[in-house]
């Protein structure tokens, strides 16, 4: 008890950053969710290979872990690049899984089991091709921004690295949540979301919309790839299995296919995750995390802001 | 999956071995020979390669082979691949498995078959405890190693350490013992889990808790993310691991400057000090120097290759032979000798400190026994 007193500024601001990083990946379960119903188990990969695109796109530049830091304006130019690349990266391959997996089963109206089973095949394919391709090695991320504290307030503190990430992930949600609400792209996918034949007798593509659904979700993995690639210092072929887990709780407890509901629910758990871990030892980490989100589903069993995307609005 | 023995010459009987030596036998080598704690293993099965090459070249009309089994490290595959290996009437001794955790699982195969084993690096104590009578230790066990490392810890005069284990079958041990010795020094302890790669919890833990020191007992994978972030949040004490950490990938995966000053604890001397011809000849066949356990792994190689060049084709002679051994090993210089539990003789265990400079591990001392 003493350590969350003792260390609750530090364990808010690291919890908040990690759950920034939940909430983006969560965009993508969500999204992909709110217009198909289905549960695509391997964005949790399509994120792992967003982490080694920003490793290959250092390490195109000389870099590795043990190069020197680069300087300020070299690293903020290094780290924009490599979100260019690893969100394009975790684009493409989100939308080769929805194309090779998902799409023919609808063509021919598989049924849900079936969406099930090549979601977790995808998965497998993507991480276990990757071990095979890296000989399932660990990679380190070369040093980027410097590691002092920037802003210092009483016993709160934020790194560069933090403020970073809290502010890639707000300008990533806002400008998704912009686009679904009040683009025409983003009535359409809401359309889907909400009935899609009917949608489609309107005249909406969609096939269409559900790609541009899978490159969203892509996108933001790849986003958030970059963000934990700093973070954890680290990254290998099964970094998406964990984190997509919680990133998926996340969307659950949120409310699936809610899209505020992905980021609220992807900030909660990273606190609540550090806080348990304060108390109760870190190996109480995902015991906490998940005993919360299973109260959190007994009380409000479509989670905390409801299932809404395809929730009529202008 | 490798294709499984392509020469299956049936000897016809078990009893007509006096006629003509049986040839084409294998030694297994078990361990993590990809993934990210392949570092720990992969020298020492280079090492492996090397003595059978060496054998080869003098008995060229009956060769020996290494079988490898690439357990990634993981007990989940490692009952497996036991089997497999058992299954090779060739496979007359295995060195290895590498690590605890799947030695855990494998051995009670092994021991079913009588398939003996030795172990280079496996080093949780319980694991000469249960019985297998076919399980051989070439180095130190951790009661050996934990109270090294925490004499190791006093000398730098810490006034508070912080012990974070994995949770594994190793780093669990370990930091047990190491806990023990310390005593009150040990101000807080933690846990991290396998593949975890946030530690903010544990690092602010770490860092509000004012220790000057720090022990980890578990492998690289996790060890050198956790350090990463560690030196990120202004941790500046000291990062002592046990030889879950000493391998080439801690100081790849967490870079030159984070890595800067970790220690690592062996119970094994230096591969590139080893004696006789080993380290010219590891250096001619690779290109590169022995990595750690190298030297072991070529020892005990070279005790399953004198079993077989005497004669010794079945796994039950080498068991015997292994029962009766007492010879110093060619590169460690150790006198390999085992106690009925197939613990190495307590006389030839010892413990090195290697603090990583510049980028790579150098020999700090060894540390003397308590």
């Amino acid at each position: 008890m003493n350590e969350l007193i003792n260390g609750f500024p530090v364990l808010t601001v690291t919890g908040l950053t990690q759950g920034a990083i939940y909430a983006l990946i969560a965009l993508g379960y969500t999204l992909v969710y709110g217009v198909l119903r289905l549960i695509n188990f391997a964005h949790s990969d399509v994120f792992m290979i967003g982490t080694f695109g920003a490793i290959w796109t250092w390490s195109a530049f000389g870099l590795d872990a043990s190069s020197a830091r680069p300087s300020l304006g070299e690293a903020l130019g290094l780290i924009v690049l490599a979100i260019v690349v690893a969100a394009l990266l975790c684009g493409f391959f989100a939308m080769l899984v929805e194309i090779t997996a998902y799409r023919p089963l609808r063509a021919r109206n598989a049924p849900p089991l079936a969406f099930l089973i090549t979601a977790i095949g995808a998965s497998f394919v993507l991480s276990e091709g990757m071990g095979a391709f890296t000989n399932r090695r660990q990679f380190g991320v070369p040093a980027m921004l410097p590691t002092e504290p920037v802003v210092t307030l009483g016993g709160w503190s934020l790194t560069p690295l933090q403020i970073s990430t809290l502010a890639v992930a707000v300008i990533a949600m806002v400008s998704l949540d912009w686009f679904v609400q009040r683009t025409r792209f983003g009535r359409g996918i809401r359309a889907v979301a909400q009935d899609a034949n009917t949608a489609a007798l309107m005249g909406v593509n969609k096939n269409r919309v559900i790609l541009l659904v899978f490159l969203i979700g892509g996108l933001m993995a790849g986003v958030a790839a970059v963000m934990s690639d700093m973070k954890a210092a680290s990254t290998r072929f099964n970094v998406g299995f964990l984190i997509g887990l919680k990133a998926f709780a996340a969307a659950v407890l949120g409310g699936i296919g809610n899209l505020r509901g992905a980021a609220l629910g992807g900030i909660l758990l990273g606190l609540v995750e550090n806080y348990g871990s304060a108390v109760f030892g870190t190996n109480f980490r995902d015991f906490i995390g998940f005993l919360v989100l299973i109260l959190l589903l007994m009380f409000r069993p479509t989670g905390l802001l409801g299932e809404s995307l395809g929730r009529a609005r202008a | 999956m490798g294709g499984a023995a392509a020469c299956k010459q049936d000897e016809g009987g078990s009893g007509s071995s006096d006629a003509s030596k049986v040839c084409d036998l294998k030694i297994g080598f078990f361990g993590a020979l990809s993934g990210a704690d392949a570092g720990l293993v992969t020298p020492g099965k280079q090492a492996a390669d090397m003595a059978v090459k060496q054998y080869n070249a003098e008995h060229a009309d009956c060769k020996v082979s290494i079988q490898a089994y690439d357990s990634q490290g993981k007990p989940e595959l490692a009952g497996g691949l036991a089997t497999s290996a058992v299954n090779d009437a060739k496979v007359v001794g295995i060195v290895g498995p590498a690590f605890s955790g799947e030695t855990e699982t494998a051995a009670p195969t092994f021991q079913q078959a009588g398939l003996p084993v030795i172990t280079q690096s496996a080093t949780r104590p319980s694991l000469s405890e249960q019985g297998w009578q076919i399980f051989h230790r070439g180095v130190g066990n951790d009661f050996s190693q934990g109270p090294a490392a925490a004499s190791y810890i006093k000398g730098l005069n810490p006034a508070k350490v912080f012990v974070v284990d994995d949770q594994s079958a190793y780093g669990a041990g370990l930091a047990d013992e190491v806990k023990k010795a310390l005593g009150p020094l040990v101000s807080a302890s933690d846990k991290a889990t396998d593949n975890q790669q946030d530690f903010s919890a544990i690092v602010t833990k770490v860092t509000a808790s004012g220790a000057s020191a720090l022990f980890y007992g578990g492998y690289t994978e996790e060890a050198s993310p956790f350090l990463k972030q560690l030196r990120a949040a202004g941790y500046k004490g000291a990062f002592v691991g046990g030889d879950g950490i000493y391998d080439a990938n801690m100081l790849s995966v967490t870079g030159k400057a984070d890595v800067e000053g970790a220690v690592a604890t062996c119970p094994c001397a230096p591969a590139t000090a080893a004696k006789g011809t080993f380290v010219q000849d590891f250096q001619a066949e690779y290109n590169a120097a022995p990595g750690v356990y190298a030297d072991v792994a070529y020892d005990l190689t070279k005790i399953f290759l004198e079993a077989i060049g005497e004669g010794k084709s079945t796994r039950a002679d080498i068991q015997a032979f292994l029962t009766s051994y007492n010879k110093p090993g060619a590169a460690s210089g150790v006198t390999y000798k085992w106690t009925d539990k197939g613990e190495l003789d307590p006389s030839q265990v010892r413990v090195w400190a290697y603090v990583a400079k510049d980028g790579a591990w150098a020999p700090d001392k060894e540390i003397p026994k308590a």
